[in-house]
């Protein structure tokens, strides 16, 4: 499965439905692409290093490392142990939330009502917490493992004060978002809306995944040189797997 | 918004320093007043909160920001479970501005964010391990979430950069907040000598805890 710099073997590709929720594992040198079809899709994420699960996303080192608060093409996800789990490598929606975690049962059900299985089939209204800890549980994980998580195609900027603004049109039909991943990892995913989507119906979108064999970032990779950070933070992530 | 409390420090029932780079764990009851003093100024307290009932509720930082629309903690701020539930409220404030989105440091994130040498330096994330190991409650790695930095000040530019600016607060400014369930608090009073967050310089901090009004004095 291993690829030369530059080239792109064709893996998989699966749609995942508006609303829902996914997770596997996807390995180091895979790169994912999410695409928002329709535009206006929000993707609630979730990684977790597959060989040792206690190792995990972590927005704040995220952040600190790359001085920003928001993430884009040439920035990269860490993890609480100093490595980068992915690299987002290629972008055409331009911003995606960082600090406004997901829904949950009670927000769902106050801008949108309540639904049951029982009258709406599988129309009833999911939510992002819940949707974490249906996938979550299938790796015997559960909320102790829910940690701030990215809100890929979704725009929230902050006030001079702190105000938080989701901006929608933050994602346009055919927008995508390339994850590099540089470890073996669990990816966890929700399509709910964003939690402060102002839009008043229940309207979820679905986004395409698709898996390519790329390799790990090469010796010389935009998102290993944009700071002397993340070249430390590939440093320590090339230890893990050096043999 | 800085607010001022009325309560009298004469009055209460815990009143204990914690000195630079150390931690801190105890039990605050619901209707108590917890009160975090710098005593020194510019100094950032790293802070988790789980429910004591059930400890797998615990303080969300996303959620908190989220349900009030904005990024920074200071007086009238909920302090929001990942259930959703008020945890405790921010009820006096002189400080004006608190942190929830630059998490501890850790002796990892030193490596990545300062130079690999600074891996043997004293952090935040060791305070946390070393209290729940010793407290040895069943709390480990795992239950380390997004924390609040009180004092701390992490400004984001509309533009999203993010900055570890200056503090604002200074020597005796304080924040109060009431418990609105019985919570663990976990405190690491920060070591961090590599960035601005505690002026170059930790220093000790006062806790204070006062019951709630009309509570037994048993």
């Amino acid at each position: 499965m291993s690829s030369r710099p530059g080239q792109q073997t064709y893996l998989w590709e699966e749609d995942l439905h508006s609303g829902s929720h996914w997770s596997g594992i996807i390995r180091r040198g895979t790169t994912l692409r999410m695409t928002d079809v329709d535009g206006g899709a929000n993707v609630g994420a979730l990684f977790y290093n597959h060989e040792d699960r206690l190792e995990r996303y972590n927005m704040a080192d995220t952040l600190k490392a790359q001085h920003t608060a928001y993430l884009t093409k040439g920035f990269v996800c860490y993890s609480d142990m100093g490595r980068i789990l992915c690299s987002i490598t290629e972008d055409t929606c331009g911003w995606h939330d960082t600090v406004c975690g997901v829904s949950n049962g009670a927000l769902v059900a106050d801008k949108y009502g309540t639904t049951r299985f029982e009258e709406q089939r599988n129309g009833y209204y999911k939510n992002g917490y819940d949707s974490f800890l249906n996938e979550l549980g299938k790796y015997g994980l559960g909320k102790r493992d829910i940690v701030p998580n990215v809100n890929f195609f979704s725009k929230v900027t902050v006030g001079h004060e702190g105000q938080l603004y989701f901006r929608p049109g933050g994602s346009k039909p055919g927008n995508y978002v390339d994850l590099r991943f540089e470890m073996h990892t669990l990816v966890v995913l929700s399509t709910c809306q964003h939690p402060l989507d102002p839009e008043p119906s229940y309207h979820p979108r679905y986004v395409r995944l698709l898996a390519t064999a790329t390799g790990p970032a090469p010796a010389k990779d935009a998102c290993r040189e944009r700071c002397p950070e993340n070249e430390r933070g590939f440093r320590n992530t090339e230890m893990l797997y050096a043999s | 918004m800085t607010t001022e409390s009325s309560l009298d420090p004469t009055a209460a029932v815990l009143d204990e320093i914690v000195p630079a780079g150390e931690p801190w764990m105890g039990v605050v009851r619901k209707g108590q007043h917890l009160r975090i003093v710098d005593l020194e100024g510019n100094q950032a307290v790293d802070t988790l909160f789980y429910s004591a009932a059930t400890m797998e509720e615990r303080y969300s930082a996303s959620d908190t920001v989220r349900a009030q629309g904005n990024l920074y903690l200071t007086t009238g701020t909920r302090l929001l479970s990942n259930e959703g539930n008020a945890m405790l409220q921010i009820v006096a404030d002189t400080c004006g501005r608190h942190d929830t989105l630059g998490g501890a440091c850790s002796a990892e994130s030193n490596t990545v964010r300062y130079a690999l040498e600074k891996r043997h330096m004293h952090s935040c994330r060791d305070n946390f391990l070393l209290a729940l190991a010793r407290a040895d409650c069943g709390l480990g790695k795992r239950d380390l979430s997004s924390n609040i930095n009180f004092f701390m000040n992490v400004p984001v530019t509309p533009g999203g950069q993010l900055t570890f600016a200056d503090g604002i607060s200074a020597a005796g400014r304080y924040v109060e907040m009431r418990a609105e369930m019985d919570v663990i608090v976990l405190i690491s009073n920060c070591p961090q000598l590599n960035n601005p967050c505690n002026a170059y310089n930790p220093t000790p901090v006062r806790l204070m805890v006062w019951d709630a009004p009309g509570a037994s004095t048993s």
